[in-house]
């Protein structure tokens, strides 16, 4: 079935918020594809770059139930080609703090083996996790 | 000096609320007011023929009206006057119904104070002034066409067939243009060579009209009704009135090379006729490439090299010793057709131009077709071929923000000649248009995209992100997101077509510096206004058609060509050009020669002659903006004079109360004072501290002015103009911007709050901001207590320091 979607007053909020954390005014998209053509990594993507920006335009939050935004590897590739000179990056890394400011923990520490976790750089796991650094 | 001074009641649109009796009274007191009546409607025949009347038995030699906006009524009382014999510029009018009646209503007592004020500032104004003289310079019926693409023919024959003298120079060989280009021409498919040859044919048929081809201009200096032309013909090394087109020259000549007007995708040799419907139909040699030319100029000296043409013309038309040869001659007003280029795709690296030998730009596609219809076919388009659309334009990434209006219609039309070429053929042709939105705006426009659409032509809505060769079939794999199925495509095609959009010719910008002729942010030469003088130029006399302006198709550029020979004849068949006085003039007892005012005037109409420098009226547009720039007060403006602004200053400021504020609003008379007149009709109120002076830019008001006005006891300042994009004056605004900024930083150094001086930039609809800001400046004045005694003595002292010492 085709999904229906209610568009309210309150969702410029989530829009709003993003635009803020991003810094980029995603209205101005007009969602020619060339962002995810330029991706390297839709192959891992539930949803391409240019749906994430036309669902934050409407202000979709569900957006965030996809893994796209964890599969941007902000390689810039996008950004580079954006005829608007949107950072599309930006607002995938915009996504991942919203998301993590909700106690939402990407990685689940106890399944990562003990040996791997030493190996590990503490950044990536304080990158990771954004209790203090987003 | 004699004034008389008039109160109107406006039927009671003033009276009601104002005392017009205590006004008159007020301003009978003033020194050289021989009387002030009032009066019920001043602009009435009764009214007019008092002012008539009165001028004639009391001698008088000004006249103020006190009554509604000089821009609803200024025009009858100038007219009034001069009935009776006075010149028109010493009748002044005082806005008591706009500026005040209509918007003190609720309290008498203060709008009568006011509308006493107003028309002492009127008093102050009208003594001041001069009489003046409208200008008038002769203008004959010479007009130069810049040129030769459809645009520029057109206008040329326009103005030829009127019977206007037409000079039309163009830089290529054969006139034509971008047009002779073409295959076909949307949404009707007629063949481009067909219906633009008949019309290049016309243009040496008409004997008002005079071709320069391979011509380029050189120098244009003077102003409009005397533009001083030189254009340099290159050589042809072919004597044009010998040459009888037989062609026999081409087949000895050894040399071999990419026919530029054929896009490269055929050759053609050293000596060439352009097009095979070129006019004028004569052939040339190409002096970069001639093996004898290129010997010539290596030794200077006549050369044996080659010359195997010379032997196989039976004309003896070739001449190798020809020479450039330049020629002057004087027009009256210029219409600029130059054109355009079109992108440099090799920008978009990703797709590949210039490095894939499939990947081509749609004008060579447009060549192919020609050549395939013409039966001798050149490259093979293949069977799968894909348009990329938005090439070089709707681009930030290589600064193109704008659509260039054509792309949509011409990949269309090539998609759809190409189907039915193979159609014809029995041959199967896959072609998909890859766009970001399909624009098909014309008339006919969407009707000929559903017929390609019909025809089997694919549509697909997503900007392809890349072009990959396959080193071994050279084949092309395009990667694009379909954004309308949320798939990603990756395939394979023959061919793959850039859709080029538009740029400004090299040679339009050429010609830009020439006229010194400003362009907008698009690259595009800029139009005077781009809804009501969307042909002018802010150049008197200067037109702009075609491309040039900004992307076009064939039927706006010819709209718009005949637009300009239209403008052009408005002017030309007046015989002479009359304009207002209002234009800035040289104290030259008091200029030094500093010349720093050169620069400072956009239509550069300051030169320096024996030291002094000079203004010419026919080029001043009357901004005043260089009176800043001299620092010996020797530039002034006429209607607006120094010593008129600093009078009408100190009349707004003299009877200032202890507990009063008066804030200044200098609003020029486009957009600020009509504005302001509009919050009039509008009735809405606003603070009575307001007093509103009428400028022609705001450029007008000098740093120094404004410091004086402080210094005097103003409590704000407010300058009203246009947006920029709007404004009639290159450049004022920017510079007003700089003289408020200025001012603030003056404030600000002796402890003034910075923010009672501002300007802002109005259109004509925002009665609200208006009103909002009028009340937010008078706020600020009270806010603050007024500019001390000793702050003011501070100011006066230093304004020459401040502004010119540095």
């Amino acid at each position: 079935m085709i999904k229906r979607v209610k568009i309210k007053s309150s969702n410029r909020d989530f829009l709003k918020k993003v635009e803020t954390l991003s810094g980029e005014d995603i209205t101005v998209c007009d969602r020619c594809g060339v962002c995810t053509g330029s991706c390297p990594l839709t192959i891992e993507m539930e949803i391409s770059p240019s749906n994430i920006m036309k669902m934050v335009q409407l202000g979709q939050e569900d957006v965030m139930d996809y893994n796209s935004m964890w599969v941007c590897s902000t390689c810039n590739y996008c950004t580079a080609r954006c005829p608007r000179g949107l950072d599309v990056s930006k607002v995938a890394e915009a996504l991942r703090q919203i998301k993590l400011r909700q106690s939402f923990d990407k990685i689940n520490i106890d399944k990562i083996p003990k040996e791997e976790l030493r190996e590990l750089p503490q950044i990536a796991l304080i990158g990771a996790f954004r209790r203090l650094t987003s | 000096m004699r004034i008389g001074v008039y109160v109107c009641h406006c039927g009671g649109n003033i009276s009601d609320i104002v005392d017009v009796k205590a006004v008159a009274q007020e301003a009978e007191k003033q020194g050289d007011v021989v009387f002030a009546k009032d009066y019920s409607h001043m602009c009435s025949g009764n009214g007019q023929q008092m002012v008539i009347d009165d001028i004639k038995e009391h001698k008088l030699d000004k006249v103020l009206i006190s009554a509604c906006s000089p821009l609803f009524h200024g025009e009858t009382f100038k007219a009034a006057v001069v009935k009776a014999g006075l010149n028109p510029y010493l009748v002044e009018m005082s806005n008591i119904r706009e500026h005040c009646a209509w918007v003190h209503y609720d309290d008498k007592n203060k709008a009568t104070e006011k509308a006493k004020n107003l028309t002492k500032i009127g008093i102050e104004k009208v003594r001041n002034n001069k009489p003046l003289e409208t200008i008038e310079t002769p203008i004959g019926k010479r007009v130069l066409v810049i040129g030769g693409g459809i645009a520029g023919i057109q206008a040329a024959l326009d103005l030829g067939d009127a019977g206007y003298e037409v000079h039309l120079v163009e830089k290529n060989a054969t006139i034509g243009g971008r047009m002779a280009q073409l295959s076909r021409t949307f949404p009707t498919n007629d063949c481009a060579a067909c219906i633009l040859g008949s019309k290049m044919a016309a243009i040496p048929k008409n004997k008002n009209i005079k071709l320069s081809n391979y011509s380029e201009i050189e120098k244009i200096e003077g102003t409009i009704g005397n533009f001083n032309v030189t254009i340099r013909k290159k050589p042809t090394y072919v004597h044009a009135d010998a040459c009888v087109s037989c062609g026999d020259c081409v087949a000895p000549c050894p040399v071999s090379l990419k026919d530029e007007m054929q896009w490269g995708v055929t050759k053609r040799k050293a000596i060439y006729l352009p097009i095979d419907f070129a006019v004028p139909n004569k052939y040339l040699i190409d002096g970069n490439k001639c093996l004898n030319i290129k010997a010539q100029k290596k030794t200077g000296e006549p050369s044996k090299v080659c010359r195997l043409c010379e032997k196989a013309c039976h004309q003896g038309a070739i001449d190798f010793s020809m020479k450039a040869e330049k020629e002057e001659f004087i027009v009256d007003t210029i219409i600029v057709a130059t054109g355009h280029d079109v992108f440099d795709a090799t920008r978009k690296p990703e797709y590949g131009y210039g490095k894939y030998e499939n990947v081509m730009i749609a004008p060579e596609v447009e060549r192919v077709i020609v050549h395939k219809g013409e039966g001798t076919p050149t490259i093979d388009m293949g069977e799968r071929i894909a348009f990329i659309q938005c090439v070089g334009s709707r681009d930030e990434q290589i600064g193109r923000e704008y659509c260039s209006r054509v792309c949509c219609m011409y990949a269309t039309k090539l998609s759809q000649l190409i189907k039915s070429m193979a159609n014809v053929n029995g041959e199967n042709k896959d072609i998909y248009v890859f766009y970001t939105d399909m624009r098909t705006f014309g008339k006919g426009y969407e009707e000929y995209y559903k017929t390609t659409q019909r025809m089997g032509v694919k549509f697909v809505r997503g900007k392809p992100a890349e072009v990959i060769e396959d080193s071994v079939t050279k084949k092309l794999t395009i990667k694009v997101e379909d954004t309308l199925n949320n798939i990603i495509i990756e395939s394979e095609f023959d061919k793959v077509v850039l859709s080029v959009g538009m740029q400004l010719s090299e040679g339009g910008n050429e010609i830009a510096e020439i006229l010194k002729l400003p362009k907008s942010e698009d690259g595009f030469l800029q139009e005077a206004h781009p809804k009501f003088r969307p042909v002018d130029t802010s150049k008197d006399g200067i037109f702009i058609a075609g491309t040039a302006q900004g992307p076009k198709d064939i039927p706006d550029s010819v709209a718009q060509a005949s637009a300009t020979a239209a403008r052009a004849m408005r002017l030309m068949n007046q015989g002479k050009i009359t304009e207002e006085p209002l234009k800035a003039f040289i104290e030259t007892d008091l200029c030094d020669g500093c010349e720093l005012c050169i620069n400072s005037c956009p239509p550069n109409a300051i030169t320096m002659q024996n030291g002094k420098a000079v203004i010419n009226p026919v080029m001043c547009k009357g901004c005043g903006m260089c009176i800043a720039s001299c620092h010996a007060d020797a530039i002034d403006l006429n209607m607006y004079t120094n010593r008129q602004m600093l009078a009408e200053v100190e009349a707004a400021l003299k009877d200032k109360k202890e507990d009063e504020r008066i804030v200044l609003i200098f609003a020029n008379d486009m957009c600020g004072y009509k504005l302001a007149d509009s919050v009039g009709t509008a009735k809405k109120a606003y603070s009575d501290a307001i007093r509103i002076i009428k400028v022609p830019s705001t450029s007008r008001i000098t740093p120094q002015l404004m410091l004086q006005a402080f210094s005097m006891g103003a409590d704000g300042i407010l300058l009203a103009d246009c947006e920029i994009k709007s404004s009639d004056f290159a450049g004022s605004i920017e510079t007003a911007i700089n003289y408020v900024n200025k001012v603030k930083n003056i404030l600000t150094e002796i402890d003034e709050d910075p923010e009672r001086v501002m300007i802002f930039q109005f259109v004509t609809v925002m009665l609200p901001k208006f009103v909002a800001l009028m009340n937010q400046m008078s706020d600020i004045a009270y806010k603050n207590k007024p500019i001390s005694n000793k702050n003011k003595e501070i100011i006066h002292k230093n304004i020459s320091k401040w502004l010119f010492e540095k």
